[in-house]
This record gives C-alpha cells, structure tokens and sequence, in this order.
C-alpha cells in the first residue's frame, strides 16, 4: 500500500517524442532512434531502447547512460535487424527499480544508401581539385612550358649514378617496405625506371633488392621495360631485382648486409619506409655511400635528412617522375598541385583570420 | 594491346577502389572486402611463388659462381627447405598433416616464428637505439643556423620531459609542450598537406594514364 503511494507520489516521466528513422548514409541494417529527455532525467539510471516488428511485443535492444537523447541500433551478431523490415520503438526512462516506458514510435524500416551524404563536401573539393590539374595537363598538351623549382635530391640523380660508374661500383635502390597500393611505393617505382635507364645506359649494375613479392614483381618488369627503352635489353641482369622477405627486420639486415658486402657507390631509399628508415640510412652513411632518400611518412623523414645527403621531401616524391623524364603533362599536374596547395592555403588563412575575431567580443561578426 | 590493356585495368580498379569511399551501399563495400582480402590475396600468392623462386635463384647461382660470401647461400637455402617441411608437415600452430613434438617444443611455424623471427627481429630493432645515438650526434652538431635551432629545441624538449626540468623552472616543461604542439605541429602538417594534394594527384595521373612510369620506361 505504501509502496502505491510512493510511486504516485513519485512517478516516473517517460521519455517523449521517440523517432526511429533509418540511419543515413549507411549500408543498412541501422535504425536511429531519438527522443526529448526525460523530466527526471537528472535522477535516472539511464534509457532503456526496446524494438519490437509487431508493435506489441518489444525486445530490449540496448541501453545508453541519463542525458542522452539518441542510439543507433545496429545488427550484430547478436541483434538482427533486417533491411526492409519495419520496426516500431519504445524508449525506457530507468531509476534504480523504477522504470517508465515512452509511447512507441512510428514505424520505421533500414534500407542501403548509394551516396554518402556527409562526404559531399570531400567529393566537391575532390572534383575542384581533379578539375584544376586536368586543365593544367590540358595546357601543357597544348604546348605550354611550365616552370619547376630545382629539386636538389632528383639534381643529384645522375651525379650519383656517374659517381657509381666512375668508381665502377653498383646502385642499390631499396624502395621500402611498403605494398603496391601505397602511393609512395607507385612514387619510388617511377623513380626506379628511370634510375634504371641511366644505369642502362652508363653500364651500372642496380641492385634492387624486396620486401613486397607483388611490389617485387611489377619491379622486375619496370627495370626490364627501363633496359629495352634505351635499347639495351641484353644488359638487363634478372637477378639484379630480387626478393628477400616479407619480415620488416629481417629485410633491413639482409639490405645492411647488401652495403656492407657490396659497398654500393649510391644508395637509393626510397618509398614507404618505418623503423628499419634509420638503421638503413645509418649503415649505408657508414659505408661512405651518397645518400638519395625520400618518403611520404613524416615520422621518418627526420631520420633520412639527419643520415642522407638528398632527401625528397613528401610531396617532391611525387614530383620526382615527372622532374626526371620532363613529360609535359605530368609537369602539368605538378602545377595544378601547386594550385591546389595555393586555394588550401587561402582557405586556411581565412578560416584562421574568421577564428581570431571570433575572439574578440566587440568584432563578433561570425557569430 | 601490350599497353592498353594494364591502361584500362587501372582505370577500371582504380575507379572501384574511389567507389567504396562515397558509395556505403552492400553492393560496393562486398566488392570492395572481395577484391582487397580474397583477390588480392590470391595474387600474393602467384607473386610469392615468383618471389621465392627468385630469392632461391639468386642464391643458387651464387653459390655455383663460388661468388664472395657464398657459403652463408647455403644457410639460406638450408633453413628455407627445413622451414617448409616444418611448414608443411607441422602446419602454422601443430594441425599439420604429421605434427611432431619433443617434450613441449612443437615444430611448426608458430613456434619458428615466436623462437627465431620474433627475438632476431627484436635484436634488429635494438640496434636503433644506438642508430639514433649517432645520428642525434650528427644532426645536433651545431654547423649551421638550422642546426643550432634544432640543437636548441632537442635541449629544451628533453630537459623538459625529464623531472629534471621541472625542478629548474616549471615554464620549462611547458615550453617543451609548446614547442611540440605548436611549431612541431605546423610543420607536419605542412607537409601532410602536400603529401595529401601529390597522393590525389598522382593517383588521378595514374588512373587516367597520365602517368605511365610505373608500365616500365614512361612517356605517353
């Protein structure tokens, strides 16, 4: 009886205005339901989420901590939530042993978008920026000369091989340890053509040792093709592109062995590069080697400028292709880059400059 | 053909790799999941055998050559071949065909892999230590104006981490942070930035046939 008279005196509000709606920008199987708090909500638990295909019997789906107003129910292995189904909802305002359900939702059912939504701005500026360099490439394929900076670690390509062939020594190019679909990899096999053409063509033997048996084989072929294009395909060595292992350790003591024992005249280190970055660059510092190295990992590149005598830094990795073989077109792209980099900047800028009066109370004009 | 064909399988994987990026639907996330853990996979293993066929190449002619160094061909050679029997009657974890114990040691791969690879791969990875010695050394050899700053803010970053640093002044550990957070961050993100902008542009080369390098020898 006194129990009766506790809970009239102290009943529970329920949540109000549940909504279920389908996820947006989803592959389906996701229902997101939201609701008003509570008037209690200071004092409870938390909410309770029930699910129910009927609308009468419910099934508890999920529970989520007091002052939140929505939950995504997801299928797991353990919770199937079908697409195409319909699915009503109740939403469960919790206090210790006291519990006071909403009124239930209308029903709502998941189903699998085709464009995400939230990414519209990324493919927008994705596009602008797509456009950019293609008109540039446009431009150059109509004649027009564009102007690219020295890059000193591509300007010493060809000492560095004359170097080699001078002291009648060999090349070791090490593209890292990255796989085939990483950029900086793409990025170190077009340098390794055309390294491999000027060692066509002064008569240098490359050794091109990998860690990556896809990388290794797309390698073999480039090196190849880079022999027949200067018309010599009887001085391709096959064994001079060669597999090691897929260990990252492993690799860099076989690659240190490399400089130890063959005493490369210039090493090449090039790509995609972690830990075994430093202990390659310091071995071959030691042999006397010049030093080319580039990367895209940030990390890293501290280790490659302290130990290297060149260093292509990031985006000059990208670059070095169309640096070395002065195709109009890529120099077109590099450009359009450039652009790209310039219309960044000027959003950065501004962003930066708006974030600042924001500070000042009598200039809060963005508010 | 010899050309076109790779041309218009990168636009064709390229595109199909942009696809999952904006398109959430099953359809094109399955494809997706299919071609990067199934199909690639499979080509691994093609690659592989080419791979392990040139490893052992390599080593087999010098050793016929008696080239410098060629008796440590044969330790390779020698511990590929008891590694695959190993492999191959032992399984990756003891479920091989003909799994074979002494005691508690168990040959198969794992077990090669935690007893040999791990500790010889930790021993490689130790050596950076003394690595990073030698080039700190260098780099912090105050030649130029660079090298001075660099020199200067190492100084101060260290101290500052260390409870060293906070006993001299307590702005000390907070100058290391701002240094860190600030310059440092600016700087790296900098070159993230174009490192993004040349990542896009060259894959739009490459998917477009722009850029040809990678076909071998380059030019349109």
């Amino acid at each position: 009886m006194i129990s009766i008279l506790l809970l009239g005196l102290f009943a529970l509000a329920p949540p109000s205005d549940v909504r279920a709606y389908d996820t947006p920008d989803d592959g389906g199987h996701a229902i997101t339901v939201d609701w008003n708090l509570s008037p209690d909500d200071a004092s409870l638990v938390g909410y309770e989420i029930y699910r129910s295909e009927d609308g009468t019997t419910y099934e508890k789906v999920g529970f989520i901590g007091k002052g939140k107003t929505e939950y995504n129910d997801e299928e797991s292995e353990d919770n199937v939530l079908l697409n195409g189904t319909s699915y009503f909802y109740k939403v469960a305002a919790v206090m210790d042993t006291m519990i006071a359900y909403s009124l239930p939702s209308q029903a709502a059912f998941s189903s699998a978008q085709w464009l995400d939504t939230k990414k519209i701005n990324i493919i927008v500026a994705g596009l602008i920026f797509c456009g950019i360099i293609l008109y540039f490439t446009y431009y150059a394929r109509k004649g027009k000369e564009f102007f690219i900076r020295k890059i000193a670690g591509l300007q010493a390509i060809d000492d560095a091989v004359g170097r080699a062939t001078e002291m009648g020594k060999p090349i070791l190019y090490c593209p890292g340890i990255g796989y085939m679909e990483d950029i900086a990899t793409i990025a170190s096999l077009s340098i390794l053509g055309e390294v491999a053409k000027k060692c066509a063509q002064y008569d240098t033997k490359l050794i091109n040792p990998h860690l990556e048996p896809i990388v290794y084989t797309v390698a073999r072929e480039i090196v190849k093709e880079a022999y027949t294009k200067v018309g010599r395909p009887d001085a391709f060595d096959p064994d001079s592109v060669y597999f090691i292992t897929d260990l990252q350790f492993a690799y860099a003591a076989a690659v240190d062995g490399i400089m130890v024992r063959e005493r490369p005249a210039t090493n090449f280190l090039i790509g995609w590069f972690r830990a075994e970055s430093l202990i390659l660059a310091e071995t071959g510092a030691s042999t006397g080697a010049i030093q080319i190295a580039g990367t895209d990992q940030v990390s890293q590149l501290p280790f490659f400028v302290t130990a290297c005598d060149y260093t292509l830094i990031g985006e000059e990795l990208y670059a070095a292709s169309a640096y070395i073989s002065r195709e109009p077109l890529l120099l077109g792209a590099i450009k359009g880059e450039d652009l790209g980099k310039i219309v960044i900047s000027v959003v950065l800028i501004g962003a930066s400059i708006i974030g600042l009066l924001t500070m000042f109370p009598i200039l809060q004009l963005f508010e | 053909m010899q050309r076109t064909f790779p041309l218009v399988l990168v636009f064709v994987f390229g595109i199909l790799g942009i696809l999952p990026f904006i398109i959430p639907h099953p359809v094109v996330q399955n494809t997706n999941d299919f071609l990067l853990n199934v199909f690639l996979k499979i080509l691994l293993a093609f690659a592989l055998v080419l791979g392990l066929g040139s490893l052992l190449k390599v080593h087999m002619d010098k050793i016929k050559r008696k080239r410098e160094n060629w008796q440590y061909s044969w330790v390779l050679i020698g511990t590929f071949i008891v590694t695959s029997i190993i492999g191959l009657f032992g399984g990756v974890d003891g479920s091989g065909i003909l799994p074979t114990h002494i005691g508690s040691f168990s040959f198969d791969i794992w077990t090669i892999y935690n007893n040999v690879e791990v500790p010889l791969g930790a021993t490689m990875f130790a050596l950076l230590a003394f690595f990073m010695a030698s080039a700190a050394y260098r780099a912090f050899r105050a030649r130029s104006f660079e090298a001075t700053l660099l020199l200067i803010s190492a100084f101060i970053v260290m101290i500052g981490v260390l409870p060293l640093g906070n006993r001299i002044s307590p702005y000390i550990p907070s100058f290391a942070q701002w240094i860190m957070d600030v310059p440092n961050v600016a700087g790296q993100r900098g070159i993230q930035f174009g490192v993004a902008l040349g990542a896009m542009a060259t894959a739009l080369k490459i998917i477009l046939g722009i850029e040809r390098s990678w076909l071998g020898g380059g030019g349109s």
